[in-house]
């Protein structure tokens, strides 16, 4: 096998990990901090590429279209958990995490259809601006220019969640919330508040990843379900509640996926289970600390 | 400054204070003496809402705060240590000090410098994770991040417990220096000699009921009371 092939394939695996670790890091952030598996966190991922493709097919032009979509998308999604979590959530985190799942899945159930109303059962896409178009190279690797970008994505959002969490005072105290809720109360800060931030820069990361994806993929109904199976893995390889865990399982999850479609396409998909069943039974309560 | 009457506490199905009636006086040290289990630390916890009473009432400053949010409560003025410390681990002592501080009502207040001339081995570990300081650290930790957040009434949960006899006379002494400073404590403690070496006054709890109470230097006076109730 030619070894730049490889390499190039590598790249992209590295690049659709991105996405993986953007999203993942919200699900965990919020498993983390709220203690709630969101089972509706790819839901939001699913309607921040929708709300993407209208947004770039409202602006027109592709590249401003694409600009607006990434930066406005993720916002709208993290709206949409607002609203959720000051309606309903607030009031369920002192339940056991079975009515929390029970929760979490009939909102996706109910988001999935809200999807269907307003945007119907047809595929979108998003055509990348031409800038971003073909291929780039450097020291003799190919690797699709728009990837090139997603590679950079993941290291920026890393970057910002280490800022939020150890340098922001709110950061801070949403890291000593995920260890004990009520000692923070006891301090005189309203927890309440601190959860519902948390879970929107959850939600944020979610719509993120969605508006970065939305331009390599055909948005459809159903983008939901895959994500959210390879969260919780990657979330669960990675260390429940840790980012850098996250980091490492949606590596690892993405380089085995691209790698296996290099050496034995039929069964690529296997590839990324395997690994993550291997992780498990090595050590089961994931690679990097959990919070939990 | 605080009043409690006809308390009553639950956990679950059992039921653990039983008509408990204290109260604390601006500018006092009170102690609130009883073994293990007697419901010492339960009281504390109703106190601050984290065990919400099933009946009674608790007044600060004059208000009636029963079953107010902790976060509410300590807002107010209320501050209180748990007895396992409960430090983050994950946070440095600095983090764990910034998250907690809460500027003072009126004058300059409990600052991080100031907390420091209590506990200077705190300033050493600022950089420290709390989970990796040893029990005594934490425990002056815990009573430090009390402090930041400016509190007009401490709640000191067995402050003194697992601490070697030197440290116990140390922290003796900085309770009596926070007193001089004019804030005023509800002192949880089984350690009864060091409790009374600070307090003004005693409440004697016993299977979640008051059993006694009076000055230091009755209590002192009262054998039976000492023996029936307190001793190991």
């Amino acid at each position: 096998m030619d070894l730049s092939a490889l390499a190039s394939q590598l790249l992209v695996g590295l690049s659709r990990a991105m996405i993986l670790f953007i999203v993942s890091a919200g699900l965990s952030f919020v498993l983390g901090v709220l203690r709630v598996p969101n089972v509706f966190h790819g839901s939001l991922y699913m309607i921040g590429a929708f709300v993407a493709f209208t947004i770039a097919a409202w602006a027109g032009e592709p590249a401003l279209g694409l600009a607006l979509a990434i930066a406005a998308a993720p916002l709208v999604v993290a709206l949409v958990g607002l609203v959720v979590e000051r309606t309903l959530l607030s009031h369920l985190y002192q339940r056991e995490h079975l009515m929390l799942i029970l929760f979490t899945f009939g909102v996706m159930l109910i988001l999935n259809d809200v999807v269907k109303l307003v945007w119907g059962a047809d595929y979108r896409s998003i055509l990348p601006p031409a800038a971003l178009q073909g291929m780039a190279s450097a020291f003799g690797l190919a690797l699709p220019r728009y990837n090139a970008l997603l590679l950079g994505a993941g290291p920026v959002v890393a970057v910002a969640m280490w800022l939020f969490t150890h340098r922001t005072r709110v950061g801070t105290i949403a890291r000593a919330a995920a260890v004990d809720r009520e000692m923070v109360g006891v301090l005189g800060i309203d927890v309440s508040r601190v959860f519902a931030l948390a879970f929107v820069v959850g939600c944020y990361l979610a719509g993120l990843g969605g508006a970065l994806v939305a331009p390599t993929t055909s948005i459809s109904l159903g983008m939901d379900h895959t994500i959210i199976i390879e969260a919780f893995l990657i979330v669960t390889i990675g260390g429940l509640g840790n980012i850098w865990g996250a980091l490492v399982g949606s590596l690892l999850f993405g380089v085995t996926q691209s790698v296996g479609l290099l050496v034995w396409p039929q069964f690529a998909v296997v590839f990324p289970y395997l690994a993550t069943v291997i992780v498990l039974l090595a050590r089961p309560t994931g690679l990097l600390r959990s919070v939990w | 400054m605080l009043e409690v009457e006809g308390l009553h506490a639950r956990y679950g199905q059992s039921h653990v204070l039983f008509d408990v009636s204290l109260r604390v006086e601006r500018g006092e040290v009170v102690c609130l003496l009883g073994r293990n289990g007697a419901g010492k630390s339960t009281t504390l916890k109703s106190i601050i809402g984290v065990v919400p009473p099933a009946a009674g009432r608790v007044r600060f400053k004059g208000e009636d705060v029963t079953g107010r949010e902790p976060f509410l409560l300590a807002r107010l003025g209320i501050g209180y240590v748990p007895d396992d410390r409960r430090i983050f681990a994950d946070l440095t002592v600095a983090e764990n000090l910034d998250i907690a501080a809460r500027p003072a009502a009126g004058g300059e207040g409990w600052t991080r410098e100031r907390v420091f001339g209590l506990f200077p081995v705190l300033r050493e570990k600022l950089g420290h994770k709390g989970g990796h300081l040893s029990g005594g650290e934490q425990k002056m930790l815990a009573l430090a991040r009390a402090l930041v957040g400016n509190p007009e009434l401490l709640l000191l949960d067995e402050p003194l417990e697992g601490l070697a006899p030197l440290l116990v006379r140390a922290l003796a002494g900085q309770i009596l220096r926070l007193k001089a400073a004019g804030l005023t404590v509800l002192l949880a403690e089984q350690n009864v000699g060091a409790a009374l070496g600070v307090a003004d006054r005693a409440y004697v709890i016993d299977d979640g009921r008051i059993r006694y109470h009076g000055t230091v230097a009755d209590l002192k006076a009262n054998d039976e009371v000492r023996r029936r109730y307190l001793l190991v």
